[in-house]
């Protein structure tokens, strides 16, 4: 336990015993994890695990109804989302939600909307456009009329513009191709690595997820119900039965967790 | 596939826009050809142009409808009551204080964009995640409760007033046509005020940030947008749009309390412009001015009362998503 508070007090994110509802409904019950400084984190879990609600709470969109958030050691949950962003935390959501008739550009410009540094933020661009060169070349264009696969760039490199010291990332493969999917994992991996930005990423994707993060938690029902460094997680007998089936790793999409399975 | 009634109406819409452009131009073909004398189309020039005129006033009260709708989805009934207030903020700086002209329209406008805050807090903020029909309703009693307000304002009340501006009484002369400068006022600082929001929403971020939470709140919400405290701002906008009309309309038209009821009118203008689109509702604005001017000018007495109405009716029918509503496009 006491080494637990220890771990809880070293971590750049923590949550103890966080519960959120949607009306009635509970969604996430009890859940702890924590993010180390510069660290990578993946939460893995089937579709309606809770995985969005995890994020949604830790920036402030949902109040949590029982526990504790910390962030850099203050309390933050149930703050304003403004005030979320503003200590250094940026939100990739699931599905893009990029402003579609707004230009790359300004996309890009919102995702610096907290900041005043604007030398810094023209630095900023340059460096996620050396990232995503698309989105230099589309700079002009409504985000709109971009495909789905160059929206989750803009929102990645929109969340980038933030410079957050802990980036939450929502799904960040869903609908992309496998080579497009290894491409923006590369640069997840370097945005970790390069610049010690620290990463909660949550994924249907298990491979992928265990491939690039250092620790990870599965999710069932609104739970925790394991969690252990990446690597051993891809060892774990039941991981490997039902989340890491041989040669199914491209095609995600349909495959969108088939089998369900509960862990005690 | 378009279906034979898509194309009957697209056919239809066109030839509506022909016979529009007709009606426009008419009397400057019958000009050219000697079946009208001049100063016949003096006077159809001078109507169409206060027609223009009294549709920029229009195009201002629907551009702060569609400014509070497209970030609030609401639709605010009180932003006729708001150009009231403003035109009474301006007879009070230029009519009661005797300011100069500029420096008393300058401090009018400051003083409706306070006015329009201090409504968004006390009146909208209380309501907010409360059903959209409920804040509708909530606007239309706001809009009585302002009518009343005035009326009891000493110095104010129920009396008519006007403004002394520096426009009033000189004319100047475009061809045939006498125009007054009032007109000719509204017209230009209509133009100016509109370049001057196109600079503001394209350029500065405050102003890309409205657009943003416009297009997606929740995004906003994660951009650490304080999405709240922009809807303030934008009543803000739009009570200072409205006030600007209040104070352009003022001179034409008489500073009175039940001046509000002017929504009647941009109502149908924002609709026509696709209620969602900002040039929209100015070219919307200036469509029902000036079928209001042909309609006085070809019709007998009384119809220039329902050309809006019919206009509306009428692209309804033809063109549901209005004139410049987007069909094709949605949000992500
Ligand atoms: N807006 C909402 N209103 C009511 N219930 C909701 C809402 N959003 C999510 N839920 C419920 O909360 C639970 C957790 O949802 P959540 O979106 O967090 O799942 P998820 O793990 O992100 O799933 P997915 O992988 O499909 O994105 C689900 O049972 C879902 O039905
Ligand atoms: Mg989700």
């Amino acid at each position: 336990m006491s080494a637990k508070k220890s771990a809880q007090k070293e971590s750049l994110l923590a949550l103890a015993n966080v519960e959120s509802f949607y009306g009635p409904i509970m969604a996430i019950r009890g859940v702890s994890l924590s993010v180390p400084p510069h660290g990578m984190t993946a939460v893995l879990g089937a579709n309606g695990a809770g995985k969005t609600t995890i994020l949604k709470t830790i920036s402030g969109i949902m109040e949590p109804a029982k526990g504790q958030i910390l962030f850099q050691g203050e309390a933050i949950g149930g703050a304003d989302p403004s005030f979320v962003a503003r200590q250094g935390i940026a939100h990739v959501p699931e599905g893009r939600e990029v402003f579609p008739f707004l230009s790359v550009r300004d996309n890009l410009r919102m995702g610096a909307y907290i900041r005043r540094d604007k030398e810094a933020i023209g630095g900023d661009l340059e460096r996620v456009h050396a990232y995503f060169p698309i989105l230099k070349r589309r700079a002009d264009q409504p985000a709109g009329h971009l495909s789905g696969g160059e929206q989750q760039m803009l929102a990645i490199a929109r969340g980038l513009m933030a410079r957050p010291k802990l980036l939450l990332l929502d799904e960040p493969s869903l609908g992309l191709s496998p080579l497009l999917m290894k491409e923006i994992f590369d640069i997840i991996r370097r945005v970790n690595g390069e610049e010690g930005v620290a990463i909660l990423l949550v994924e249907q994707n298990a491979p992928m997820a265990l491939r690039t993060a250092r620790y990870g938690y599965v999710l069932e029902n609104g739970r925790i119900v394991l969690d252990d460094s990446c690597e051993r997680l891809s060892r774990h007998a039941d991981i490997r039965d039902f989340y890491l089936g041989g040669g199914e790793v491209g095609e995600r999409g349909e495959r969108r967790w088939k089998r369900r399975k509960s862990w005690g | 596939m378009t279906s034979w009634t898509d194309r009957l109406f697209a056919a239809i819409w066109r030839g509506l826009i022909l016979f529009a452009a007709l009606g426009v131009l008419a009397p400057f073909l019958l000009y050219a050809t000697g079946a009208m004398d001049a100063m016949r189309l003096g006077f159809y020039i001078q109507q169409l142009v206060s027609g223009a005129a009294i549709g920029c006033v229009y195009a201002m009260v629907a551009l702060g409808i569609v400014l509070i709708y497209k970030a609030t989805e609401t639709i605010n009934f009180a932003q006729g009551d708001l150009l009231m207030v403003g035109a009474f903020l301006s007879f009070t700086t230029i009519g009661i204080f005797g300011l100069p002209y500029a420096l008393g329209a300058l401090l009018a406008v400051a003083a409706a964009f306070l006015f329009g805050i201090l409504c968004e807090r006390a009146v909208i903020r209380p309501l907010v995640g409360e059903p959209a029909f409920s804040i509708v309703m909530v606007t239309i009693g706001l809009g009585f409760f302002l009518r009343a307000l005035v009326g009891l304002t000493p110095g104010w009340g129920t009396d008519t007033f006007t403004i002394p501006t520096p426009f009033t009484d000189h004319t100047v002369q475009l061809g045939p046509a006498i125009i007054s400068q009032n007109h000719a006022a509204i017209i230009l600082l209509t133009m100016a005020l509109c370049g001057a929001l196109y600079l503001f929403f394209a350029k500065t971020k405050i102003g890309v940030a409205m657009q943003a939470v416009s297009e997606n709140q929740l995004a906003a919400h994660y951009m650490g947008i304080p999405v709240k405290n922009l809807f303030t701002l934008i009543w803000g906008l739009s009570a200072a749009v409205a006030g600007v009309a209040g104070l352009l309309l003022a001179p034409i038209a008489f500073v009175h309390s039940q001046m509000g009821f002017i929504v009647f009118k941009a109502l149908p203008a924002a609709v026509l412009g696709g209620f969602a689109s900002l040039p929209g509702a100015i070219v919307g604005g200036l469509i029902v001015g000036i079928a209001e001017a042909l309609a006085g000018f070809y019709l007998p007495q009384g119809f220039k009362d329902v050309a809006a109405y019919a206009l509306l009716l009428i692209v309804l029918i033809v063109k549901p998503e209005g004139i410049f509503g987007e069909s094709g496009m949605k949000k992500v």
